[in-house]
C-alpha cells in the first residue's frame, strides 16, 4: 500500500472531478469557438464553470483567464503587467515558487526592470515592514506569495494588499497552495491579480486561472485566435477547466472540515517525527501554516538519500535537498529564513491529503527512525541542532 | 522495490520495465548495500585508530562530505583496506562504495595505480551516473588522494606527499582542481555554469570564480581551439 504525502506537488483526482470531466472528454467535445452546436455546448458548459468559479473568488467572470496552470498565471501577471511598461521596480519574496522568482530574474536580467526581494523572519513570514519600506516611486507589482509551497507558511496578504492599495500598486498574489484550505475570495483579501491551479485540490494538471481586477492592463504572452477575451490565445480546454471548476467549488466548501481533519494527523505527524527522532525540528511557523503541511529537518544526513530510502516502502515525500534539485542548490526557501545549508539539505516535507489518516503517520514511524539511524550511522557529520540552529 | 511495468501508453515507446529506477542498477546496488563502509560514529572512532592514512572532503553545507580510511601494506606499497563514510545523495554513497571495492579487488591497488584512478573510471563502473551528479565520483577521488597523502605522512614518505595529484587547488573548500575542471571542459562543460553544475565549483569559496573562468577558457582554448 502506498503512502502518498506529496500533495504540494500534485494530487490524484477526486472521483466528482473525474465524472464530470468525462462527459467533456468523451460526448461534448467541441470547440467552444466553433459555430455550431457541438461547439456552443462547450462554450455554455465554459461559460457555466467561469461563473462557478467567479462566485467563489468574489469577481466578474470577465475577470478570469484560465491558463495552462499556475506557472503560466504567475508568469503572465507579472510579464503581462511588465510588458505594459517600459520600466519600473517590482517587489517580491524570498520564498516564492520558481515561477515568480525566476519570471522576476528574467525581467531584472533581460529587460531593464528593478527587482527587491524582501526577506522573510526565522518562521519563514515575510515582513510586512519590509515590504512597506521596499516601495519606490517607480513600483508597479508587489508579488508575494499566499501561502508556500516548501515550509506551507501563510503570509499576511491582507495587510499587503493594504500597503498596495494605499499606494496604488498592483498586488498579485500566488494562491496556488491556498485554495485548498484558505479563503480565496478577492473581495476579503484585496488583491488586484491571483493565480490558482487545479492539481493541488484534486483537480487536472495543466489548468490554471488568473484573476486580473477589472482596469488592469495586461499584454497576452500567447497570441493566436484571441481566445479568453484576447488574454490567452488557444482553445480553451474545456474538460479540464471543467474538472478545475469542480475541484475548487469542492475543495472551498469542504476547506474547514477538512482543514481541522489535516491538522490533526499533521500536528499527530510533527509531534511523532519529532518526539522520537533526535536532532530533528519543524520548519516554519507552528501555527501560520497550512494544515496539510510539515516541513522537518533531519539533521546530518541528507534529503535525496532520506527519500529513496522510504521510496522503497511507497512512501513519497519531498526534500528541499540540492541533490534533488536541478540547480545543486538547497531549498531558498529554507535558506531565506536563516538556516545553514547544512539544514536545507536534510529537510524533508511531507504534505497530506484526502487520502491520508493517522494510520499513515504510524506506518511512516515504522521505519523512518530506522532510515534516518541508518543514514546518521554511516554519515561523517556529527553537528548538534544547538550548534547550528 | 517496487516493480513499475509495462509501457506508459501503447502509442509511447520509452519503455518502463521491472528495473527501472532512478540511477543504474550499480548505484542501486551500492546505495542500498554499500560495500567497505563503517555503520557508526563508534566503529569509524575505532578504525581510525588502527588506519594508516584518513582523508575527508567536501562539507555538509555543500551537500556531500566524505571521509576514506585506508589500510596500507608497506612492504608491496598496496592498499590492503579502504573504508569509509558519506554525507550525501544515492550517487555520492555508491561512487564512494563502488570506489572502495575498485581499491581493495585483486589483492589491492598499488599507491601509484590508487592516484591514477580517475573520477571517470567510478562512473564507468556504475555504468553511468547524471551529468550533475558527475561531481559526487569527483569527491570519492578526492577522498581517496587525501587519504593516500595522509597516508604518506603518517608513515615518514615526506618526499611523496603530493599536493593533489600535481595539480592546482583552485577551489580551497571543496578542494577542487585544475584537472577537474579540465575533465569539466572534456565532458562538454564549456562555461562557468555548465562547469560549475558538473564540479560545484565555487559554490562555496567564491573567491575562486575568475580563476575558474580563466582556466575554462584556457582548456576550451586548448582542446577545442
Amino acid at each position: 500500500m502506498e503512502t502518498y504525502f506529496d500533495h504540494s506537488a500534485t494530487t490524484y483526482l477526486r472521483p466528482e472531478v473525474t465524472q464530470v470531466m468525462n462527459k467533456y472528454l468523451e460526448d461534448e467535445y467541441g470547440n467552444p469557438g466553433s459555430f455550431h452546436y457541438k461547439g456552443l455546448k462547450a462554450k455554455l458548459a465554459l461559460g457555466a464553470a467561469r461563473e462557478k468559479i467567479a462566485k467563489i473568488i468574489g469577481c466578474d467572470p470577465s475577470e478570469i483567464i484560465f491558463t495552462g496552470g499556475g506557472t503560466e498565471s504567475c508568469n503572465l501577471a507579472i510579464k503581462g503587467l511588465t510588458k505594459s511598461k517600459k520600466k519600473g521596480h517590482i517587489i517580491t519574496s524570498s520564498i516564492e515558487h520558481h515561477a515568480v522568482t525566476d519570471t522576476c530574474d528574467y525581467l531584472e536580467r533581460h529587460e531593464g526592470f528593478d527587482v527587491t526581494y524582501v526577506g522573510v523572519d526565522k518562521d519563514g513570514i515575510v515582513d510586512v515592514e519590509q515590504v512597506r519600506k521596499a516601495i519606490r516611486e517607480d513600483t508597479i507589482l508587489i508579488s508575494i506569495m499566499y501561502a508556500n509551497n516548501e515550509i506551507g507558511t501563510i503570509q499576511p496578504i491582507k495587510e499587503i494588499s493594504e500597503i498596495a492599495k494605499d499606494k496604488g500598486i498592483v498586488f498579485h498574489t500566488d494562491a496556488c497552495q491556498a485554495s485548498g484550505s484558505l479563503d480565496i475570495d478577492v473581495r476579503n483579501i484585496g488583491v488586484d491579480m491571483m493565480t490558482l491551479n487545479a492539481s493541488k485540490i484534486y483537480g487536472p494538471k495543466g489548468v490554471g486561472l488568473l484573476y486580473v481586477r477589472k482596469g488592469i492592463r495586461l499584454v497576452p504572452l500567447i497570441h493566436g485566435g484571441g481566445q479568453e477575451n484576447n488574454r490567452r490565445s488557444g482553445t480553451e480546454n474545456v474538460p479540464g477547466i471543467i474538472g478545475f471548476a469542480e475541484a475548487l467549488e469542492l475543495a472551498q466548501a469542504e476547506k474547514d472540515s477538512e482543514s481541522a481533519r489535516l491538522k490533526e494527523i499533521r500536528d499527530y505527524l510533527i509531534k511523532r517525527v519529532v518526539d522520537e527522532i533526535p536532532e530533528s525540528w519543524l520548519n516554519g511557523h507552528a501555527e501560520k501554516r497550512l494544515a496539510n503541511n510539515a516541513n522537518i529537518t533531519f539533521l546530518n544526513i541528507e534529503g535525496e538519500a532520506i527519500i529513496l530510502l522510504m521510496n522503497e516502502h511507497e512512501i513519497y515525500v519531498s526534500s528541499g535537498s540540492a541533490c534533488t534539485s536541478k540547480t545543486l542548490d538547497p531549498s531558498h526557501v529554507i535558506v531565506a529564513m536563516g538556516m545553514p545549508y547544512e539544514a536545507a539539505h536534510g529537510s524533508i516535507r511531507f504534505t497530506l491529503g484526502k487520502r491520508n489518516t493517522k494510520k499513515d503517520v504510524d506506518k511512516l514511524m515504522e521505519v523512518l527512525p530506522d532510515i534516518i539511524e541508518k543514514l546518521r550511522g554511516i554519515s561523517p557529520v556529527h553537528l548538534k541542532a544547538e550548534e547550528i540552529r | 522495490m517496487i516493480e513499475v511495468k509495462g509501457t506508459v501508453h501503447p502509442d509511447v515507446k520509452a519503455k518502463v520495465d521491472a528495473k527501472s529506477w532512478f540511477y543504474t542498477d550499480e548505484v542501486r546496488d551500492h546505495f542500498f548495500n554499500p560495500k567497505n563502509i563503517l555503520k557508526t560514529q563508534k566503529e569509524a572512532t575505532e578504525y581510525e585508530a588502527i588506519s594508516d592514512g584518513v582523508g575527508e572532503v567536501g562539507s555538509p553545507a555543500c551537500g556531500d562530505m566524505m571521509k576514506i580510511w585506508i589500510k596500507v601494506d608497506s612492504d608491496s606499497d598496496k592498499i590492503k583496506e579502504c573504508k569509509w563514510q558519506t554525507f550525501g545523495c544515492a550517487s555520492a554513497i555508491a561512487s564512494t562504495s563502488i570506489m572502495s571495492e575498485m581499491v581493495i579487488e585483486n589483492g589491492g591497488m598499488t599507491i601509484t595505480q590508487a592516484l591514477a584512478l580517475k573520477p571517470h573510471d567510478i562512473v564507468e563502473r556504475l555504468h553511468g551516473l547524471p551529468a550533475r551528479k558527475f561531481h559526487c565520483s569527483v569527491l570519492g577521488d578526492k577522498a581517496l588522494s587525501a587519504a593516500i597523502n595522509n597516508y604518506f605522512f603518517k608513515s615518514g614518505q615526506k618526499d611523496r606527499i603530493i599536493v593533489s595529484k600535481g595539480a592546482e587547488i583552485v577551489d580551497k573548500i571543496l578542494k577542487i582542481t585544475d584537472k577537474d575542471i579540465e575533465e569539466a571542459v572534456l565532458e562538454g562543460a564549456h562555461d562557468f555554469e555548465a562547469v560549475q553544475k558538473k564540479t560545484k565549483v565555487g559554490v562555496q569559496d567564491k573567491t575562486c570564480i575568475p580563476r575558474v573562468k580563466e582556466l575554462i577558457e584556457f582548456y576550451k582554448d586548448k582542446y577545442y581551439g
